[in-house]
């Protein structure tokens, strides 16, 4: 999904939230609508919801957003709307008054009063600064020209992608995670990137030397310039912004400069209201400043000397924070942070300490070919540093172990191999390496969660993934905490877990309708992207899961995405079906069971010629011609296209047939022309792919001769018009038909058949006929959508009969000319030399 | 002593696909290229009902026969997971840009 083509942010500042005056409950006043005063006001609301009146000032004119996300919004991965933690109705549901888009400009700490930037001033009896950071901005000439910005809100990431509309060149200063990030960005929307670093190494305060030069590499792979050890001497430009110019005298030119130095605490409103400040604002363990009325949280604050910038430890202060507003006294106590990243789609991980120096041992791993660099520092038999490249998956044990101040003594010799290897010397039971885990083990990054706390969700009732992911958000972000949250489900459930979607196959921890909204939402492109994005476990994926995604890619980018062959069954492979010898059968096909001379003529033809064995006229009405060899089929299709014939996709996950009877043509009780509207409805269906085989049926009148209502579309003719008929199936579980609706016209019943089909394409997971698809999600659903939704109508007609616009070439026509030669014939062996 | 026979180049394989082989006399051989591009030979058939393991959807460094599925483990010819059978296996090479596989004979005398 592209950003710029959504209807916009949601914004808040047109219609603000409004809450009763009259409430007397004590008024907590939030300047900052970010992710540290949200999050705060979520845990107090997770205390005592009733406790105190809130407003929320907000400078961006916005909800509550996940600012760590604007990487992947800039990178096109995900829409604003993806990004958004609270909604609009989250604060109308807690009566939180939002006031966005206006700027606290001034505290009066005497009269308890903020003022607002357009002059609003509201009292508050305790209010709490949540201000983060600002952007660092270096002093070099030429900083404020047109086209100089930062990294740091939705404004710059507009900015971002229209100059990135206009290709061309652009300069990151700064080789810290967040330039990465936009460099990153800004490279897959078209632009050439350069990167600065002032240090010689990228992101030298989260890696070491030699894990930031596998990152250069990598990144430089991918098409940047990375320039380390550089230092900017000036921007230059006339009227706007022209290039960069180095210290050296070197000259990039650019014309648009991210500056990513780096974020200081926004301290300013408080320093200018007299309160404590130092590096950031001075709090204590319940984070009140030097003002018992007023709290501070988040980036913007200094607790015991530290200054934090990263999302995990804002969790622990909003805790405290919250315990302290409503009278319980835990405390924080300072966070040790670690950082497990992507950046760029590579995986990175640091924690702890890992300068080295005195009494400092360095295990150290090295795995050129697969890329992965581990380097675990240990002191005095524990552990104080971790930095791993390439293979992060033991990222968090060695947090834990580092937390905990474990003595690992006797599993040393094992510990840079992993948790798996060192718990018991081989795979270790994944459930018990995570009940293994510490309470405040870190389960979800994204959102915060710890093992305590996704056990705790979990007790209170949430027995299935879904149910976690809806209550405590773990695994609700970029999944790939799924495995654990599944395995902390086995371990505290045993056998009671509700089994929510079933994973896909394997290879993945996400279900089919988890990997079908990712590829949207994601706007991925193909099965490679798929399995690196949702993290597959297997290389290239198995025989369940790549047809799957080669379909669900098919079917999201019609026209766009580049089928994978060797994704495909046989079947669909060699558009014709293997039978239990190895030979194939062929299916030309007869437009709504029609033929004529010249059609059995080749038909005939071909089975002499080619010696097949049998002819059978199949349960859809159509000639089956078996026994034919591999070598042979393009012979075969090239004779029956020489008739006119086309492939009739027996073998596909796809249309099949439209059966039909002989209708009031004929019939003598017949009441419409079923005939003529299933050659009609086979005409406009055939060649689309689907989750499963998909066939057709009209009967002339309700003695159903075509059989219509153990078809997945069935329709009956009657004398008013037709009935619709949905989700039959004459297989191994025998299932009628749900009657869809009735229709008066002709062109109404292809308009639903269209809509439904498409319907049937967009939401059944692979491998799932209508039938099981129409039980699982009822057919009030459907017809929700197909009769009762107009507009939603005609969109899926419209979007099958586009996608459809790309489908109907005659596979067999194009590998009777030639094409994929090579599928059909054997390598040929030359004896050579013998040793 | 093993008779290497020359069948072509890694390109003329399909990567994550097969191409077959027939030497008279013997049974049809599988070819298979792997994503990461290795090189493997099977003799043409599922150990389970003789499907034609060429045509089936090679992933990591199995093949799942396409007439029941089986998974066939390609360096080994042995069925994976609950399955049993085996499916003899030939020696392949890579010499100056070609590839060569030895005569199945010529193994099973080496056996």
């Amino acid at each position: 999904m592209d950003f710029q083509n959504n209807t916009g942010p949601e914004t808040a500042s047109e219609e603000e939230i409004f809450v009763p005056s009259d409430d007397v409950r004590e008024h907590l006043v939030v300047v900052g609508n970010g992710m540290a005063g949200c999050r705060a006001i979520e845990e107090l609301l997770a205390r005592d919801a009733g406790r105190y009146r809130v407003t929320i000032f907000g400078a961006e004119p916005y909800v509550n957003y996940n600012r760590i996300m604007l990487s992947p919004v800039l990178a096109g991965e995900k829409s604003f709307d993806d990004i958004i933690i609270n909604s609009r109705e989250w604060y109308s549901e807690n009566n939180i008054e939002l006031i966005a888009g206006d700027p606290v400009t001034g505290i009066d700490r005497t009269a308890k009063t903020v003022t607002s930037q357009s002059g609003r001033t509201v009292g508050y009896d305790k209010l709490l600064i949540a201000t983060g950071s600002d952007p660092f901005i270096i002093p070099v000439p030429g900083k404020d020209l047109p086209g100089v910005i930062s990294f740091r809100d939705m404004k710059d990431v507009d900015t971002m992608l229209e100059a990135a509309n206009g290709g061309g060149s652009a300069v990151v200063i700064g080789g810290g995670l967040l330039g990465l990030e936009a460099a990153h960005g800004l490279t897959l929307r078209g632009m050439k990137v350069t990167v600065i670093h002032l240090m010689d190494t990228l992101m030298e305060r989260q890696l070491d030397e030699a894990a930031g030069w596998l990152l250069k590499t990598a990144l430089e792979g991918r098409g940047q310039t990375i320039l380390t050890g550089a230092n900017t001497a000036e921007i230059y430009g006339d009227g706007k912004v022209e290039g960069v110019r180095l210290k050296d005298g070197s000259e990039i030119p650019a014309s648009l400069v991210v500056m990513a130095v780096g974020i200081r605490p926004s301290t300013a409103l408080a320093r200018e209201a007299g309160l404590d400040v130092n590096r950031g604002i001075k709090v204590d363990d319940h984070m009140v400043t030097s003002d018992p009325d007023v709290l501070a949280v988040g980036e913007c604050v200094e607790h015991d000397g530290n200054v934090y910038g990263l999302v995990a430890p804002l969790w622990d202060m909003c805790r405290s924070l919250a315990d302290g507003l409503t009278d319980q006294h835990t405390g924080y106590k300072g966070s040790v942070t670690s950082t497990k990243l992507k950046v760029a789609g590579l995986d990175v991980f640091s924690a702890g300490d890992f300068s080295g120096g005195e009494g400092c041992e360095d295990i150290v791993l090295r795995d050129a070919s697969r890329g992965v660099y581990k380097r675990v520092v240990v002191k005095d038999d524990k552990v104080i540093g971790a930095v791993l490249y390439g293979d992060t998956a033991d990222g968090g044990w060695y947090f834990d172990l580092l937390k905990r101040g474990e003595d690992v003594g006797e599993i040393r010799d094992l510990l840079i191999f992993g948790q798996a290897f060192a718990s018991g010397g081989g795979a270790l039971d994944p459930k018990a390496a995570v009940a293994a885990l510490s309470d405040d083990a870190e389960i979800c990054g994204c959102n915060g969660v710890s093992k305590g706390q996704v056990v705790a969700c979990i007790e209170a009732g949430n027995c299935s993934l879904d149910a976690v992911r809806g209550s405590c958000k773990a695994s609700a972000s970029c999944g790939s905490c799924t495995g654990l949250v599944e395995n902390l489900l086995a371990v505290v459930l045993g056998d009671d877990v509700q089994s929510g979607p079933k994973t896909m196959c394997k290879c993945t921890s996400f279900g089919h309708d988890d990997v079908r909204r990712e590829i949207v939402a994601q706007n991925m492109r193909s099965i490679p992207e798929v399995m690196q994005k949702l993290h597959w476990s297997t290389p290239d994926g198995c025989s369940s899961c790549r047809p799957a995604l080669n379909y669900y890619l098919l079917c999201a980018l019609p026209g766009e995405y580049q089928d994978d062959q060797q994704s495909r069954f046989v079947n669909e492979r060699m558009h014709a079906n293997i039978q239990k010898d190895g030979t194939y059968s062929v299916v030309p096909r007869m437009w709504g069971g029609l033929t004529n001379p010249r059609e059995l003529r080749a038909i005939a033809d071909v089975v002499e010629k080619y010696d097949a064995p049998m002819v059978k006229v199949t349960g859809g009405q159509r000639l089956d011609i078996f026994g034919i060899k591999k070598e042979d089929l393009p012979a075969v299709w090239a004779d029956l296209n020489a008739a006119g014939m086309v492939s009739g996709h027996a073998y596909g996950k796809s249309l099949r047939t439209v059966k039909t009877c002989v209708g009031s043509e004929w019939c003598r009780f017949g009441t419409q022309d079923s005939t003529g509207l299933g050659v009609k409805t086979e005409r406009m269906t055939w060649g689309s792919w689907m989750p499963h085989k998909f066939k057709i049926a009209v009967s002339g009148c309700p003695r159903n001769c075509a059989e219509a209502t153990i078809k997945d579309f069935g329709v009956v003719c009657v004398d008013s018009g037709y009935e619709l008929h949905v989700g039959g199936n004459g297989g191994i579980h025998v299932r009628a038909t749900d009657l869809l609706c009735k229709v008066s016209t002709e062109q109404e019943a292809l308009d639903y058949c269209a809509a439904f089909t498409q319907l049937y394409r967009e939401e059944a997971r692979y491998l799932e006929r209508t039938a099981p698809w129409i039980e699982r999600v009822g057919v009030e659903y459907v017809k929700q959508r197909i009769v009762e939704d107009d507009a939603g109508r005609e969109a899926l007609r419209a979007r099958f009969l586009y996608s459809q616009s790309f489908s109907q070439d005659d596979p067999w026509a194009e590998r009777a000319a030639g094409a994929n030669a090579e599928l059909h014939q054997h390598l040929d062996p030359i004896a050579i030399a013998a040793e | 002593m093993t008779d290497w026979i020359d069948i072509g180049t890694l390109a003329d394989i399909p990567q994550r696909g097969a191409r077959t082989v027939r030497i008279a006399g013997e049974k049809e051989i599988a070819v298979f290229r792997t994503g990461d591009d290795k090189v493997f030979a099977l003799v043409n058939e599922c150990p389970h009902k003789k499907g034609p393991l060429s045509q089936g959807i090679v992933h990591g460094h199995s093949v799942a026969c396409p007439l029941h599925n089986w998974n066939i483990a390609l360096k080994t010819g042995e069925a994976q997971g609950a399955d049993e059978g085996c499916t003899p296996t030939i020696a392949v090479k890579e010499e100056g840009g070609r590839i060569l596989i030895a005569r199945p004979t010529e193994m099973k005398a080496a056996a």
